[in-house]
């Protein structure tokens, strides 16, 4: 029998592009205008998991919790290969922060059933935390091998990986069921596979009937609506308490927009002699020998 | 004494040596704990390590938690998230402080989890205040700030209604105290009540490596961001790090496309420095790079953009493509008088 994974990802703002006219005047960054892209180590989860499948055989079922966009990183999952899609989306789940969004992610996984290995990307490029792959598995209370750079061997029941720490690495070794995340380093992501894009597209064109609510979805999002199951806080039995906003401890108390005290600033001509100029000052002050 | 304001840091130790974060994040904790009236506390793990605990006196500890165990010698998620929560449950501090590294971004959010409480990753200050819920005021709560997405943008973070307010904060952040030697703390020998079922990773194979770059103690640091990223750009940035005698950083998304090693990154989620002179070659300055580097000393900002915002921060800027400026600066340096 094969092995049963899950991967979670996440779509993220494109924090690498922020242009010009994402930025509003007061200096905050209009999220609306940001393109949105598959949060890349969580790519590079979904890779791990498709080589241990290709190894060891299985199934790779992806979860996303975000708004009804979101469905686009997992019609992505499935044209990589990802046996089954499901979209975390309610109202409800909005504001939330790591803790209530590491709990949502626990009841969806708790729906799906029985698991032997979870893989989440290390972390989200839009807050950098890290931290809701180690929430899940402390509230699934299994056990967790963080920051893998490799994955040495996939054994019956068990993993062996590579974790990169700040002073070399360690090889550890667990046994299932536990949850994995994964660094960019560990892999190459595969790229969409072109026929997987054709089927899911022509099955998209049967199935979109106009009855469905397009406001709501995206209207190509309709288009693999028949293998995304979109699950709200009601089918995944969890406490509306513990979600969103009203689960989540941390709130910011206020933004502040920075005023970069000006410092005392001199122009340098960009030419020979101005650069030298300043050369010389820097030696001179032993700032530079 | 009211527990609930104590201030606690979790004591990494690697290789039976208290890491440098912890120290730091000792001087911070004594800071937090002087402003709410209470005591700066500790929680460590391992074996054999009382005498190295000993040090932690120096820099405002006053009672360490430590569970003693030859399987605690070296970390492993279950356990360590396990004591730590026993014993943040058992003496109810109102702030505990993790270091950012490997160790502390795996452990410190399987214990919030646990404990069902706020934590705020990579935090650049923190400070004592109060907030308003509805109602409800509560004082002395943690004010957890760090740099927000885009802009120029600093949020503070609070965690009031769950106790305690929890933080990690990468290394180099704070500042670290000098160290008293006539300050003393108080061991406290915790029982180890982990089932043998609880340790669930095995470790093969610990290979140590020795760093390439040591950025943090660099005195002239020669950044290279995406306006530098090009390999014929890095290689002048590279040169001029090495005839100046100093070591080469970059911004994140240098890092992100695989040109330079994570170990180079400065900024919130990279590495803090406060060089003599730091040298930013097509770096835009955003708040999470210049989180990294706004203490250097003396900063050269090289751009070809004059709106850029790196230029408010710099002493010195020349407006021009850095690899013309790179140029220029390698001669005049190799041709000094
Ligand atoms: C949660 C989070 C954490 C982050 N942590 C960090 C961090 O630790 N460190 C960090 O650096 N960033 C961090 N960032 C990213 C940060 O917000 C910025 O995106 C990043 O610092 C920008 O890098 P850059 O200045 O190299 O690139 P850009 O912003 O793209 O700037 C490139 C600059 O180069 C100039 N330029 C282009 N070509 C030339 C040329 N030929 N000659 C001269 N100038 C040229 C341009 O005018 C521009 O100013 C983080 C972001 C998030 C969301």
């Amino acid at each position: 029998m094969g092995l049963r994974i899950i991967v979670t990802v996440k779509q993220v703002p494109d924090t690498h592009n922020v242009s010009g006219d994402a930025m509003k005047d007061d200096g905050t960054v209009n999220r609306a205008v940001l393109p949105t892209i598959f949060n890349p180590e969580d790519l590079n989860a979904l890779e791990e998991a498709l080589k241990i499948k290709e190894i060891a055989g299985g199934t790779v079922t992806c979860i996303s919790m975000g708004p009804p966009n979101a469905v686009e990183v997992l019609k992505e999952c499935l044209y990589r290969g990802a046996d089954d899609v499901i979209l975390v989306s309610d109202r409800r789940f909005a504001g939330a922060d790591t803790l209530a969004t590491s709990y949502a992610l626990k009841c969806a996984i708790e729906k799906v059933g029985e698991y032997d290995l979870i893989l989440c990307g290390r972390q989200a490029i839009d807050g950098d935390t890290a931290q809701v792959g180690p929430q899940i598995a402390e509230k699934l209370d299994i056990n967790q091998l963080t920051c893998i750079s490799k994955v040495v061997a996939v054994e019956d029941r068990s993993i062996t990986v590579k974790r990169s720490v700040e002073d070399g690495y360690e090889i550890v070794k667990s046994r299932f069921p536990a949850l994995l995340t994964i660094t960019a380093t560990a892999n190459e992501p595969r790229p969409a596979n072109a026929k997987q894009v054709m089927t899911y597209k022509n099955i998209g064109k049967e199935m979109c009937s106009s009855s469905y609510d397009e406001s709501y979805i995206a209207s190509d999002a309709c288009a693999i609506l028949n293998h995304v199951k979109e699950w709200n806080v009601e089918a995944i039995a969890a406490d509306p308490e513990q979600c969103g906003l009203s689960g989540s401890p941390t709130k910011v108390k206020k933004i502040q927009s920075v005023v970069l005290a000006a410092c005392e600033s001199r122009q340098v001509a960009n030419s020979d002699a101005g650069v030298a100029d300043l050369i010389h000052e820097l030696i001179e002050e032993n700032i530079i020998g | 004494m009211d527990n609930q304001k104590n201030v606690m840091v979790f004591i990494e130790s690697r290789n039976s040596k208290v890491a440098e974060v912890s120290l730091e994040l000792l001087s911070a904790a004594s800071r937090l704990a002087q402003e709410l009236g209470s005591s700066v506390e500790a929680v460590a793990l391992g074996h054999n390590l009382e005498e190295e605990l000993k040090a932690l006196g120096h820099y405002g500890c006053q009672r360490v938690y430590y569970t003693d165990d030859e399987r605690l010698s070296h970390f492993t998620s279950v356990p360590y998230a396990k004591t730590i929560t026993r014993i943040i449950k058992q003496y109810k501090p109102g702030v505990v402080l993790f270091g950012a590294t490997t160790m502390g971004r795996d452990v410190a959010p399987r214990v919030a989890s646990a404990l069902k409480c706020g934590l705020t990753a990579d935090c650049t200050d923190l400070q004592i205040g109060e907030h308003k819920i509805k109602e409800i005021t509560y004082e002395n709560t943690l004010l957890q700030i760090r740099p927000a997405f885009g802009g120029n943008i600093v949020a503070t973070i609070v965690s009031p209604e769950s106790v305690p307010s929890m933080a990690t904060v990468r290394e180099g952040v704070m500042k670290m105290n000098l160290p008293d030697p006539d300050k003393t703390v108080e061991i406290i020998q915790e029982p180890c009540v982990i089932d043998e079922d609880d340790f669930l990773t095995e470790i093969l194979d610990i290979v140590r490596e020795e760093k390439q770059v040591n950025l943090k103690a660099a005195q002239i640091i020669v950044s290279a961001g995406m306006g530098a990223s090009d390999p014929e750009t890095i290689g002048l940035a590279k040169e001029l790090a090495k005839v100046l005698g100093g070591e080469l950083g970059c911004s994140r998304p240098v890092v992100d496309s695989g040109i330079l090693d994570k170990e180079h990154q400065v900024g919130q989620t990279g590495i803090t420095v406060r060089p003599n002179l730091y040298i930013a070659c097509g770096i835009s300055g955003q708040i999470q790079h210049r989180a990294g580097m706004s203490e250097a000393k003396r900063i050269i900002a090289i751009n070809k953009d004059p709106q850029a915002p790196i230029f408010a921060l710099a002493h010195y800027g020349i407006v021009g493509d850095v690899k013309d400026v790179l140029g220029k600066m390698i001669k005049a340096y190799k041709t000094k008088a």
